[in-house]
This record gives C-alpha cells, sequence and structure tokens, in this order.
C-alpha cells in the first residue's frame, strides 16, 4: 500500500485560511483532504501531527496546554488509525475472495453444465438459478441409447460452497453409472450409497430421478424425499401431486425407493422442481403451493422454456429481486 | 555489557512503567511524536499481552545506533504458555478482546520489524524494532 504524505504546506494554507475567514471553502477542501486521507491509508494520528506543526507554524507562541492536549489526542487517535489498517487488510482479503469465489462458480457452472436435448415429441424448459454465487440445486438430462429420457433433480439443504461441492459428487456419482442403469430408483439406491459414504450426515440432498419413455409414452419416477412436483393433466385441465415416498439421499445405508409410473398424453406437462420454488418469501410469509401453482397455470400455454422463464420472473420480482434460496424448474411438455 | 533497560511485568500498572521507559529511549533517540506514540501504544499492547495470558513477564529496551541508521529495540519475554496457533493469532480480524485493530497484528504493523519465538507451554518472546525516519 503506497503512503502519500499528507502535504504541511496545503493544510497549513487550508487552515489559515479557515482561521481567518470561517470560510466554507476550506472547510470542504478540508473533506477532500479527509476522504484522500483514507484513501491513502494515511492515519488520523498523522493529521493530527500534521495539524499540530501547521498550528505551532501559524502561532510559534500557541499555548503550553494547548500543543500539549493536542498530543494527547494524537495519542488517543493511535488505536483507530490502526483499526483502520486492519479494516483495509480485511477488505482486501475479502475481495479477493470474493473472486476465487466467483472462480468456483464459473468452474461449477462448466462442471455442471448439461444439454437441454430434444426429443422428439417433448418440448422441455429449465431454469436454475443460485441464490449466491454457488449453485446448490442441480439439474441433468441424460439420453439413453434406447431413446429414453432421464431427468435428475437434486437439491441440498442449504446454499453456498458446501452445497455446491455435494452436488458435484452426485454429478460425477452419476457420470460413473453403467449406460444400462436407467430405473429411477436404482439410480437413487445407487446414489444414496455414495452420499452416505461421502457426506456428512447434517448434509441433506433431496432428488428426484425421472425416466421418459418415448414409445411407451410413459414417465417412471422416484422422489428421495424432494419437493413434489405437479403433472397437468389437459384432458381435465388439473393438476395433481407428483408424489413418490422415498428417505432423503444419505440418511441410511439401504434405503430403497419405489418407483412409480404414469402414461402421458398429448397437452400433459410434467412440472418438477426444487423447494427454492415452493419456498419463496413474500414478507414474512411463505406463499403457498396453490399461488406457485397459479402462476406455473399462468404461464403453460407458452413454449415450455420460455413458460419458466416467465415464471422464475414472476417470483424473482416478488421477492425484490433477492432469491433466499436456489431456484430450479423445469417443465416437460408432451406434443404430439 | 550494557545494562538493558527493562520493567517486570507483574500487574496491570506495570504497562504503565513499560510506556513510559519506553517513550524516554524513544525521545533520546529523536523519533518524532507521531513514533513516540506509536512506539507507546507497540509496548503497551505487548505488556498488555504479558499480563493477560502469561501472568508475568518482562519488556526490556535497546538502542540500536548503526552508522546507517538508530532505531529501538523492545523484546517482551515471558514463560507464560506460549502461543498453540500463531498463524491464527497474527492474522487480522482475530481478537480475544474484540474489536478491530488490537493484538500482535497491531504491533506488527505499529512496528518497522516483528519477530515472534513461541513454543505451547514454555512462553513467548516478541522482537520488534522501530527506525528512526
Amino acid at each position: 500500500m503506497k503512503k502519500e504524505k499528507l502535504d504541511l504546506e496545503d493544510y497549513r494554507k487550508l487552515l489559515k485560511q479557515y482561521l481567518l475567514t470561517h470560510d466554507e471553502t476550506a472547510l470542504y477542501q478540508a473533506e477532500q483532504l479527509s476522504k484522500l486521507s483514507v484513501q491513502h491509508n494515511v492515519s488520523p494520528e498523522e493529521i493530527i501531527h500534521v495539524h499540530i506543526e501547521a498550528l505551532k507554524e501559524l502561532y510559534p507562541n500557541l499555548q503550553k496546554e494547548v500543543s500539549d492536549s493536542l498530543n494527547f489526542l494524537l495519542e488517543a487517535m493511535i488505536s483507530y488509525g490502526l483499526a483502520l489498517q486492519e479494516y483495509q487488510s480485511l477488505r482486501e482479503k475479502q475481495s479477493a475472495l470474493e473472486s476465487e469465489i466467483s472462480v468456483a462458480a464459473n468452474m461449477q457452472k462448466t462442471l455442471l453444465q448439461t444439454k437441454k436435448p430434444t426429443i422428439k415429441g417433448l418440448d422441455i424448459g429449465a431454469v436454475s438459478v443460485p441464490a449466491n454465487q454457488m449453485n446448490g440445486d442441480y439439474y441433468h438430462f441424460i439420453e439413453g441409447a434406447d431413446g429414453t429420457l432421464g431427468i435428475a433433480l437434486a437439491d441440498v439443504i442449504g446454499k453456498g460452497v458446501p452445497a455446491a461441492l455435494a452436488m458435484s459428487m452426485i454429478k460425477y456419482s452419476m457420470d460413473s453409472f453403467p449406460e444400462q442403469l436407467r430405473q429411477p430408483a436404482q439410480i437413487l439406491e445407487s446414489l444414496n450409497r455414495v452420499v452416505e459414504r461421502n457426506v456428512d450426515t447434517s448434509m441433506f440432498i433431496t432428488m428426484f430421478y425421472g425416466l421418459y419413455n418415448p414409445v411407451s409414452q410413459t414417465f417412471g419416477f422416484s422422489s428421495a424425499g424432494h419437493e413434489p412436483g405437479f403433472f397437468y393433466f389437459h384432458e381435465t385441465e388439473s393438476f395433481s401431486e407428483i408424489t413418490a415416498r422415498g428417505l432423503v439421499l444419505g440418511a441410511t445405508s439401504d434405503a430403497r425407493y419405489n418407483e412409480e409410473i404414469m402414461t402421458i398424453a398429448e397437452g400433459d406437462a410434467i412440472i418438477l422442481l426444487t423447494d427454492g420454488v415452493t419456498e419463496c418469501h413474500l414478507g414474512d410469509r411463505f406463499i403457498e403451493r396453490d399461488e406457485v401453482l397459479e402462476v406455473i397455470k399462468h404461464y403453460l400455454h407458452l413454449p415450455a422454456q420460455e413458460a419458466v422463464e416467465k415464471v422464475y420472473k414472476h417470483f424473482e420480482r416478488l421477492q425484490d429481486f433477492h432469491l433466499r434460496d436456489d431456484f430450479t424448474l423445469i417443465i416437460l411438455k408432451k406434443e404430439n | 555489557m550494557e545494562i538493558k533497560p527493562c520493567v517486570n511485568i507483574r500487574q496491570e500498572w506495570d504497562i504503565v512503567g513499560a510506556r513510559q521507559l519506553g517513550r524516554e529511549k524513544a525521545k533520546e533517540l529523536g523519533f518524532g511524536t507521531v513514533d513516540q506514540a506509536r512506539i507507546a501504544t507497540a509496548i503497551s499492547e505487548l505488556a498488555r499481552n504479558i499480563y493477560l495470558y502469561a501472568g508475568t513477564g518482562k519488556v526490556y529496551f535497546e538502542t540500536i545506533d548503526r552508522l546507517d541508521k538508530k532505531g529501538l529495540k523492545v523484546v517482551a519475554v515471558d514463560e507464560g504458555p506460549g502461543i498453540r496457533d500463531l498463524s491464527q493469532v497474527m492474522q487480522d480480524g482475530y481478537s480475544t478482546s474484540g474489536g478491530l485493530g488490537a493484538g500482535l497484528p497491531g504491533v506488527k504493523r505499529l512496528m518497522d520489524t516483528f519477530e515472534i519465538n513461541t513454543e505451547w507451554g514454555e512462553g513467548t518472546e516478541i522482537i520488534a524494532v522501530k527506525w528512526v525516519r
């Protein structure tokens, strides 16, 4: 840090001008000087020292008590000077840390990126936005050689760096699974063992895994304690919750997961989300799931990607552009 | 051999004695008022650490008079518990007393050189030098 010497001559002139004229301009310039001193890491005791020297030059016969009292003030300011220096060094550390996190966040984005596949007869929209820099939500599309589409959606309870680290682990594990491992329940059971072995018990991961089969026009799914999504039935224009029972990942080593299968018809939609969507805060209260559904319903006629983005923008605005939790929403619309 | 001016730290009052002696030495060496105040504050911090964490110890002074420069060396020694985690203690923002600006990082800032030797269970020696500008 460069230390700029406070110019005694300038200060003396300014002080003299003020003492003679009580001029506001001198005070304004003193303010500028004060700001500049902070910028250049000039400590308060140095300013007081310059003040004393300037005063002595202007009034060579300065009363002893006055000059003594100013020395007293100088001594009393030493700790403020130290605090200022420490504060500045902490600020530098903080900004170093912040840029490190933003590098990590970019790296995470690259690591966890997933390509939205093009599947005939399926319109896919997905949005995932972290509350802070690092995302504790994760979604992934896995296209099988048999034409099926796997959809993974996971949420670490908690957010920030620890959540993001746990997510990377989930992603790597899934990458290492053999191609023929496609069944939602099996996948969750395998991941459960990985999480149980590698993650602290205080960290919970919920996960949903769905498998769309374009031939049989079915959607099979299992859930590890994940926030239930919704089915939209075109025929009745009604919604129903996607319920599947299962423990959160990592709770026990031998968790079993049920697998449900739904038939989906043209015009139906599958809506998957994390609790960052359903637990939007509105002032002091959480919004109700019904309200979430209302908003989704409002935009559901749009192409899937546009719909998820509109829903996200709606809740972002509702929360004053300040997300409390990572927000992930996926909509799959069955076309003909 | 020169007898080093020394102050034993046994009670809080002795901190003042150490400051006083240090300031006299600093004045003799020709330090300006700002540096005198900084040296006194550094001595305070060192003596206070002895008083708070070691119970007893001493602070002594050496004047350094070389061809190229003059300075004051302040040495604080105690046989207290020592410091277990030195890097933590030397970190900004770490303080047992709370608040910014206190502690050993403060001493390091106030002086020109700072050296610390400590062994857990055996005590601590801190050597700090300020050069006359």
